[in-house]
């Protein structure tokens, strides 16, 4: 009898747990949605943030997180892909490949904190940049780096041998087989890991206060020289992101609506990182689907 | 005429075919070595990170010459005094301390859900808990942060009567931060177990809890072990969130409502404030060191828990 009451306890008690986290996502998310909400106009996400006075925006903030993502991606997606694919299809059993394993698993468990002081170090002081976007994407292409080589990893081995077979048979040479066979099979299961590191990138902020710097230039938007210091594009300008300016704001923010200002940035992020997240799922049952049924 | 010229081409693609093939042998080096590059580049990452932490870190005790072991033991921060000192103690306890509140609350929680997930309900946990997890791993921590600090603050200053910043809400936000990581892992290692096991159990007739407390539990103990380290890592390294909600005071604390200081949010707080190359900035290096020889020391104990043959396959 007792065992029974244990069990049925302890049925109880798991549910609640369950219970306990979904509700506490919905209210997370549900808090911040109602915070921000009342900031989610076109205003807010144009104009340029206002340090003393009330009524500033994130816009700079929203367009620099985009364009380091950007950034960030053409530079850690054909590193990752590269990677990757040696891991899958190359590394032969020996010490070299332990220890890419090795550097692998330390990469992903390094604080984030620790990748950005490595990045304020090499890519702002030795390199003579300073605090740049640029440094940024290199600190943030370090800290998804072995997400992205997994991703990639794991993709390409669940890609059916068969296939590798038959181009191989063919006559194919094995980098051919991997670029025109091996890469378009696996495509599904990469495009997936890297919104989801994208996601990643948009929202982080510890790696990059001492890399992409908390400071924005004012913005020229029609200037689109390269080399300007006012010019959006300009990748060796320092550049505040979404994430960094909510936490800025929050720790010494002047203006008299900064908690109105943070409100507004977390909800524009959490949509963002929504967005990511269910276009990953989508994208990824779509691109499969396409890929897999035959139907065009 | 046709038939001829028709076998003249076949034999020419043929040998085509069957010969060395110098364009696409270049191609395929090419390809292969290009590969490598990218992997070795991974190397020289973390062999370069480790590299210039440690030297910026060790200059505080080789340059500045202050002693390792007061550095590790003193408690007592105070790097703009006269003499300035420089113990660590607080922020390093401090650290172990949110890590270890944030374990003891998210490891109950998070294998609960991991057993609800995969052995009580497991269609709910596919089609509702996973997503929900996998979400909570996506949001930012500085918006765990700013969540933190808008509402488990304030609450903890109405109920307690105390300043609101303490350890008690940088172990809550942790807890929260790191609980999908330590559900998902847990959840794919109790999966693992063989349903024989499972079946044996209720042949014999246990309950469904015996069975998952004496079989699943116990033949998933080392997957679940390495979720929780997992998870402290990922909490011991966490700057921003812990930050905003702790109050970063280099005081000890008395309980859990008083509030603390971490290494990293020394760090993040100080390295923009302090000059480079003077003894207080070495010290924040020291600090980054230390941060990056712990993350070393988890990687290890995740490797003597995979090591010792104890996770399952």
């Amino acid at each position: 009898m007792r065992a029974k009451i244990m069990d049925r306890a302890a049925t109880v008690i798991l549910t609640l747990i369950a219970v306990l986290i979904i509700g506490t996502l919905v209210g997370l998310l549900g808090f911040i949605l109602t915070q921000g909400w009342h900031k989610l106009n076109l205003d807010f996400l144009t104009s340029p943030p206002d340090i003393v006075n009330a009524g500033g925006g994130v816009g700079p903030q929203l367009f620099n997180s985009l364009y380091l993502l950007v950034l960030t991606m053409l530079i850690a997606v054909p590193l990752g892909l590269g990677a990757g694919i040696y891991m899958a299809e190359y590394a032969p059993d020996n010490k070299f490949t332990q220890f890419i394993r090795m550097s692998i698993e330390v990469l992903s468990s390094l604080p984030s904190i620790v990748v950005g002081l490595f990045g304020l170090l090499v890519f702002v002081n030795m390199t003579g940049w300073g605090y740049t976007l640029f440094s940024g994407a290199l600190a943030l292409t370090v800290f998804n780096l072995p997400l992205l080589v997994r991703v990639t990893e794991d993709a390409i081995r669940n890609v059916p041998r068969s296939q590798k077979e038959a181009s191989l048979a063919l006559g194919i040479t094995k980098w051919r087989t991997i670029v025109s066979v091996i890469l378009p099979a696996a495509l599904p299961g990469i495009l997936t890991g890297t919104i989801l590191a994208a996601g990643r990138v948009f929202g982080e902020a510890a790696a990059l206060l001492f890399t992409a710097g908390m400071s924005s230039p004012n913005l020229d938007f029609t200037n689109f020289a390269l080399n300007s210091p006012t010019s959006p594009l300009n990748p060796f300008r320092p550049a505040e992101t979404l994430a960094v300016h909510i936490w800025k704001v929050n720790s010494e923010g002047l203006a008299p609506d900064a908690r109105d200002v943070a409100d507004g940035a977390a909800a524009v992020l959490i949509i963002a990182v929504l967005i990511f997240n269910l276009s990953a799922r989508w994208f990824g049952t779509w691109i499969y689907k396409k890929m897999t049924s035959g139907s065009n | 005429m046709s038939h001829r010229s028709d076998t003249e081409r076949q034999s020419g693609i043929a040998r085509k075919m069957l010969s060395y093939n110098k364009r696409q042998w270049t191609e395929n080096v090419t390809g292969k070595v290009i590969a490598t590059v990218c992997a070795a580049l991974l190397i020289v990452v973390v062999l370069s990170i480790t590299y210039f932490i440690a030297s910026k870190g060790l200059s505080t005790f080789f340059v500045n010459g202050v002693s390792i072991t007061e550095f590790l033991t003193q408690i007592k921060w105070d790097p703009e005094g006269e003499p300035a000192i420089y113990g660590v103690f607080p922020f390093i306890l401090g650290s172990f301390l949110v890590t270890t509140l944030a374990a003891l609350i998210a490891a109950p929680l998070g294998i609960g859900a991991a057993i609800f997930m995969v052995e009580l309900f497991p269609n709910f946990g596919k089609k509702v808990l996973k997503p929900v997890i996998e979400l909570l791993v996506g949001i930012p921590s500085v918006v765990y942060g700013y969540v933190g600090l808008t509402l488990l603050v304030p609450f903890i200053r109405e109920q307690f009567d105390v300043l609101g910043f303490s350890l008690l809400a940088g172990g809550l936000v942790l807890a929260l931060m790191i609980l999908p990581t330590i559900t998902s892992v847990a959840a794919d290692s109790i999966a693992a177990v063989p349903q024989d096991l499972r079946n044996a159990s209720l042949a014999l007739g246990a309950t469904r809890w015996q069975t998952i407390w004496n079989v699943v539990l116990h033949s998933s103990l080392p997957g679940c072990l390495t979720a929780i380290v997992l998870g402290m890592a990922r909490a011991f390294g966490e700057a921003l969130a812990v930050q905003m909600v702790i109050g970063n005071t280099t005081k000890l604390p008395g309980s859990l409502l008083d509030p603390i200081s971490t290494l990293t949010s020394g760090i993040t707080l100080n390295m923009g404030n302090t000059i480079q190359g003077t003894p207080y900035n070495n010290a924040l290096w020291s600090m980054a060191l230390l941060l990056l020889l712990m993350s070393f020391v988890f990687i290890m104990i995740l490797r003597i828990i995979g090591r010792k043959g104890l996770v399952n396959k």
